[in-house]
């Protein structure tokens, strides 16, 4: 009995620190991120020096994808809070060999989130006077302060964890970089697998699964209120706040599925990411979707039944007007295709269910892109006196290459961490293989 | 005594002080004749707090336009102390020229497609007429813009005037998002002459000179209404369409005619409306719908 559990204990080691090095292929991959992320820089350099005018913005349309791209941003990163604190408070077993990919998700998402609104400012120079002159009726002031919050928390939540981690990585990997053995060292904080210290790390990860939880539904309220404070048509309603939290848990958990299907395929973690994984990840993709297409229909039918005058435009702009083909797409692709599919035992496989997620993912970026900008397309007052393209935007080539560039930095990160540590806790999959045992 | 011994510093100050209305208010006339005068000559002058001294004629000198301009951005941000400026515009008397916009446009140091007042043609949901609107930016009591903005750069005066500070604007364009009316728009690029402008002091009454990455606003001409004079737009129309004046005077005066009229009386007997009051925001611009019998 002992044996075998000495045997598996060495097993899950091996498998699970082999994915902590700097081989050929992770080099290759770094420098075709690093590449494309200085190709984007170079177009950030020249809005930098052009100012926006290098965008398809306007007066107008004077939010574009920089904005829709951050909501996206933060609703994926919210599904660190879904699945390790919500699932893992109530007590799902499953989510363990997960647990660290959704927060490694959470952790990049909401830190390149941060970065994408730089990109949008006029006058990016001047970022300190929010701290300067910051007023706290302004909900960007509460959007600032929520998203650097749960940037730390998730952190933390990444990072307690990973401590009985880093511990061993200091022990058993003594080829990797000198740099890279300085970091285990002083993040390992001197564990030393004492039961005390275990017992120390479950509790902090207890504190902060609880913690993380308001802090996660402020941030996505809080960027739905960016919208739901202003008068616009269409932006002007009460039930943004649940809408855009619900609508950020689908994106969270394609997204999840698809990197649950690389991490599994690269780094040969068949044995602890299993089919039943993406069976159960389908499943709870199929209820969220569920959730969000019960506030959809809160949404659009509320305002479609009074047709009031400044709704009924833009209702009709997205319905069956110049936006329409976007807003359908969206529709099928992020709501029905979800749920309708993915009930479907065969389609929770590992490779529909990546499939259906990325379709899911893309419907739910261009989901933001139809939130944020038809709206604006329609203003209470005629669009006129100003060049005729005014009220179609159009994103442009630097405006798109800057939009793609917060994609490789959460690439880039991920591939980081992941290299750097297991990305699937092994001493939770210790434990776990002990339970197995013991049943 | 004791006037002479706070004298030596209360003097400088109010020198400073003499030197900042001597650019502002009065004109320069008053400071050559002044600096000519014997000793013996005492001077009643203006503070900027409006408190009317005496000096000796002697201290008066005359102040450098260029010195210190810190002043603009302090009573930019006060505004007119006693005023509540209001505009009628009278959309019966409107015939598009554009006059205003053109006026507006050259004061403000703005591009053709940027509109600090914007005249849309409309057209009266009932009847099927169409009329020319202009529209500024409507100085709401309850201005959505001010609320969201993060940095204070767009703030509300105690004269009631809406200005944007663009040395803080950070360029988020949350106020924008925020206007109901459309009424701001953004240096998206270079501003118009940006070369011509490069050395001049900004001026947040006027909001010149322009920046890039900032946000631009009707500013209902804060700094000629300082002077006592109309904003630009309502003195450059040859219709009569504008009323402009301070609501708590309950007077208004026509641009084109120079009458001055009661404003309450004007609002009332023509059936004055705002822009979709239905939103809250109280704005201080009315208007006096179209009536076929006056055009």
């Amino acid at each position: 009995m002992m044996d075998s559990a000495e045997k598996s204990f060495k097993k899950v080691e091996r498998d699970l620190l082999a994915s902590v090095n700097w081989g050929v292929k992770s080099k290759v991959w770094m420098g075709f991120l690093l590449l494309l992320l200085v190709v984007c820089l170079f177009y950030y350099v020249k809005q930098l020096r052009n100012g926006l005018g290098v965008t398809g913005l306007n007066d107008i349309v004077s939010w574009g994808v920089y904005i829709s791209n951050f909501v996206f941003f933060v609703a994926a990163s919210l599904i660190g809070m879904l699945i390790s604190s919500v699932l893992g408070l109530i007590g799902f077993k499953w989510i363990t060999p997960i647990l660290r990919i959704a927060e490694i998700i959470a952790v990049s998402f909401a830190m390149v989130a941060g970065l994408i609104i730089i990109t949008d400012m006029g006058r990016p120079e001047r970022l300190l006077n929010v701290f300067i002159f910051g007023r706290i009726q302004s909900p960007i002031i509460w959007d600032i302060v929520v998203v650097m919050t749960y940037v730390v928390i998730s952190l933390l939540l990444l990072y307690v964890p990973l401590i009985p981690d880093i511990a061993l990585c200091k022990d058993k990997k003594k080829g990797v970089p000198a740099f890279q053995r300085w970091i285990y060292k002083v993040l390992s904080l001197g564990f030393t697998y004492k039961p005390n210290q275990f017992k120390l790390v479950e509790k902090y990860i207890r504190i902060l699964a609880v913690l993380i939880i308001p802090v996660a539904l402020a941030i996505h309220t809080v960027t739905s209120w960016l919208f739901a404070m202003t008068l616009r048509a269409g932006w002007d309603t009460s039930i943004f706040g649940p809408y855009f939290v619900s609508g950020a848990f689908v994106a969270g958990c394609a997204a999840v599925i698809i990197a649950m299907y690389f991490f599994r395929k690269s780094y040969n973690l068949q044995d602890y990411i299993t089919d039943s994984h993406f069976n159960k990840m389908g499943k709870l993709l199929v209820m969220v979707a569920l959730i969000y297409v019960y506030f959809n229909i809160n949404e659009l039918l509320v305002a479609a039944y009074k047709l009031k005058s400044g709704e009924a435009e833009h209702l009709q702009s997205i319905l069956w007007g110049h936006g329409s083909p976007m807003f359908w797409l969206v529709q099928i692709g992020g709501l029905v295709i979800p749920f309708v599919l993915l009930i479907i035992p065969k389609m929770r496989k590992p490779l529909p269910s990546l499939i259906i997620s990325i379709v899911i993912l893309v419907a739910a970026w261009y989901k933001r892109y139809v939130i944020v900008i038809p709206v604006q397309e329609h203003p209470f007052l005629p669009v006129q006196n100003v060049p005729d393209y005014y009220s179609h935007y159009t994103p442009t080539l630097p405006e798109i290459a800057i939009t793609i560039a917060p994609f490789i930095l959460v690439l880039i990160i991920m591939t980081v961490l992941s290299k750097v540590f297991p990305v699937v806790s092994v001493w939770e999959a210790k434990e776990s293989s002990v339970e197995e045992q013991n049943r | 005594m004791e006037k002479n011994s706070h004298s030596g510093v209360s003097r400088r100050k109010f020198l400073q002080k003499l030197g900042v209305a001597g650019i502002g208010a009065t004109s320069p006339l008053f400071i050559s004749s002044c600096s000519g005068e014997s000793s013996r000559k005492k001077m009643k002058v203006l503070t900027l707090d409006n408190k009317l001294i005496e000096v000796d004629a002697t201290e008066l000198k005359i102040a450098k336009a260029s010195n210190d301009k810190s002043y603009l951005q302090q009573e930019g941000r006060e505004g007119i102390k006693g005023k509540k400026f209001v505009m009628v515009i009278d959309l019966s008397k409107c015939r598009n020229e554009r006059k205003c916009m053109k006026a507006c446009q050259s004061a403000h140091q703005l591009k053709p497609e940027q509109h600090h007042i914007n005249v849309l043609e409309m057209e009266d949901e009932i009847s099927g007429i169409s009329y020319f609107m202009p529209k500024p930016c409507q100085h709401c009591n309850n201005p959505p813009c001010v609320s969201v903005c993060p940095v204070d750069a767009t703030f509300k005066r105690q004269d009631g005037i809406v200005l944007i500070d663009n040395e803080r604007c950070i360029g988020c364009r949350f106020c924008i998002a925020a206007c109901p009316y459309s009424a701001r728009s953004f240096n998206w690029t270079d501003p118009r002459d940006a070369d011509k402008y490069k050395d001049v002091v900004y001026n947040v009454e006027l909001n010149v000179p322009q920046k890039k990455g900032t946000v631009t606003k009707c500013a209902f001409s804060a700094d000629r209404v300082r002077e006592g004079k109309l904003p630009y737009c309502v003195s450059a129309c040859p219709n009569g369409v504008y009323y402009f004046g301070d609501a708590n005077e309950d007077l208004v005066t026509n641009g084109t005619t120079k009458e001055t009229v009661r404003l309450s009386k004007l609002l009332f007997d023509n059936s004055a409306y705002v822009l979709m009051p239905e939103l809250g925001t109280k704005p201080s611009v009315y208007y006096l719908p179209v009536r076929t019998n006056n055009s």
